[in-house]
């Protein structure tokens, strides 16, 4: 799979660059996650997801938007895989667009939720006082409401439509981050290595982001990755609830909503798409656990 | 060049304070190495660290005629360095030893820093292939070499040294103490070196102070540790100490 002349250098006890260095940690990581066949399910499942929103125009065989009245609720079949909803639309269509929904928000919500909360927690440990007290009571006041329910309230007040509900979801989002980061923060708070790195006479940015963040993103990538699949319930549950995206463009979550009143004589209009949901969240699960076994050294 | 005159530091709040250095008062020559000796918790790294603008002090600190306020500028750590006790706790886990001896030329906006970093690590006898290497590949010698480079690359006058063989095997710690005294009749740094261990203090340094319960006891000259001349009860019996565990002699110290 991997030439030998590739990995000697990649496994080299002494890199010669910068570059070789890192890119021997990272396959050293790799290795290890390889070693997880479950992992290797959750990462497989990604990558078929990717491939399905990316090629999503060549793999459905008909249009996920507009369907033909008379094809109505007709059961899985060869020329509808996995039938059609009461509009005549083609399931399997809709759900491999809906991927890109799918990746869309996760993808969304990863960048933005993530680095609010890394730098609010980072900044709260590092700096203490007054600001640490601020930070985390605002923190706080978020994490006091359910998230589903603050959510719901945001993307209420924003409206519907698919960015706001990637942005509601990205507001409740960041809470639990900034815990994460600022605890981390907190045990290497007193480390020498920080000392050292404050006797060279650099600046607060530069610790916080040289120094303190290295330190905290790795438990911050395997909580996100956990979380994945949280969001996933999340956005199709606010699509569920009519609050995501705009009703033609097909979404898993609201996909099973349209099939509800159907659900005892035509099962498969939610079932397929829920079935969707429940392995994509499965896979993200997956593959944080087998990132914590890489990134995690408590784990050890 | 370093001159401490009442320096003071205490720990805690009110309801529970704990004076760490109390009052002590010293004068580092220029390129001297100057030891400080004493038992744990005698304050003794603590004045390093408030030197290093790490802790809290009252007092006057004077470095090369500057008098330090509360907060260190930039010129200071280009003239004050420090290694720290325990390799494996100083270097950045996450970050390349290039990293860790690139930061402080960076920070200092130093020019020609490939051929500087090179240099360094020759300095500290570890070749280039350790320049790409993580900390975690590194033995506790190794670390401390890399640690020493990473003082010593922005050429400063004046090196604190908190124990600094003290994590190290007693083979390793002969090593890194010749390259240290090399070092200094090299460069002509000066040192402010702190030590339980007086066999090392006499090694490497001409004077020492010993260190009791935040206080000086006693600045004596390390020609006196082979005669036995020590002033003061409490050094004699850090000496006799120093020379291993021996029953009746251990009995017959008094709790001065």
């Amino acid at each position: 799979m991997i030439s030998a002349s590739l990995r000697s250098w990649l496994l080299s006890d002494t890199p010669d660059s910068r570059f070789q260095a890192r890119a021997g940690r990272f396959y050293l990581g790799w290795l290890t996650f390889a070693k997880n066949p479950l992992a290797m399910l959750g990462l497989i499942i990604l990558v078929l997801l990717v491939v399905m929103a990316v090629f999503a125009s060549w793999i459905s065989p008909h249009d996920p938007l507009f369907g033909n009245l008379e094809d109505r609720l007709l059961p899985p079949s060869g020329k509808f895989w996995l039938g059609t909803d009461e509009n005549g639309r083609d399931i399997f269509s809709r759900i491999v667009f809906g991927a890109r929904t799918t990746l869309y928000i996760i993808g969304l919500v990863a960048v933005t939720a993530a680095p609010i909360g890394l730098l609010i927690g980072t900044t709260a440990g590092y700096v203490g006082g007054w600001v640490e007290t601020g930070l985390m009571r605002l923190t706080d006041a978020f994490l006091a409401f359910p998230k589903l329910i603050l959510a719901l309230a945001f993307a209420a007040a924003l409206g519907a439509g698919l960015e706001n509900a990637v942005l509601a979801i990205a507001l409740t989002a960041w809470p639990p981050y900034a815990r994460i980061a600022r605890a981390e923060t907190l045990t290497v708070r007193g480390s020498d290595y920080l000392a050292a790195a404050r006797m060279t006479g650099a600046g607060g940015w530069r610790i916080l982001f040289g120094h303190i963040m290295p330190m905290c993103i790795p438990s911050l990538i395997v909580r996100v990755s956990l979380d994945m699949a949280g969001i996933i319930l999340i956005a199709a549950g606010l699509g569920f609830l009519g609050l995501g995206v705009a009703p033609p463009q097909p979404e898993w979550g609201s996909m099973v909503s349209e099939g509800r009143s159907q659900i005892l004589e035509q099962w498969w209009v939610c079932t397929y798409p829920g079935i969707a949901i429940c392995i994509v969240s499965l896979g993200f699960n997956l593959i944080g656990d087998g990132l914590r076994d890489v990134l995690d050294p408590r784990g050890k | 060049m370093i001159e401490i005159e009442n320096l003071t530091v205490v720990f805690g709040d009110s309801d529970n304070r704990v004076t760490a250095v109390d009052g002590v008062s010293l004068k580092v020559a220029a390129g001297e190495s100057f030891g400080l000796v004493g038992e744990s918790g005698s304050g003794k790294s603590t004045i390093l660290r408030a030197v290093a603008g790490l802790a809290d002090s009252t007092g006057s600190i004077v470095i090369n005629g500057q008098k330090q306020g509360r907060k260190r500028d930039r010129n200071f750590y280009s003239q004050v360095q420090m290694v720290f006790q325990d390799p494996f706790g100083s270097l950045h886990p996450k970050h390349t030893i290039d990293r860790i001896l690139t930061e402080p030329l960076v920070v200092h906006d130093v020019p020609d820093r490939e051929a500087k970093v090179r240099a360094v690590l020759d300095q500290v006898q570890l070749g280039p292939s350790f320049r790409f290497r993580y900390p975690h590949q590194l033995s506790g010698g190794q670390r401390q070499r890399i640690a020493i480079a990473r003082a010593l690359i922005l050429r400063p006058k004046i090196i604190l040294l908190d124990e600094p063989t003290s994590a190290l095997d007693v083979s390793i710690q002969a090593e890194v103490l010749n390259l240290l005294d090399d070092i200094r009749n090299e460069l002509g740094v000066t040192y402010l070196m702190v030590s339980h261990d007086l066999g090392v203090v006499a090694h490497m340094c001409r004077r020492f102070a010993v260190m009791r319960q935040g206080k000086v006891v006693e600045v004596a000259d390390s020609r006196h540790l082979g005669t036995g001349t020590l002033e003061h009860a409490y050094s004699r019996q850090l000496l006799v100490a120093s020379k291993g565990y021996d029953r009746a002699v251990i009995d017959a110290f008094a709790d001065l």
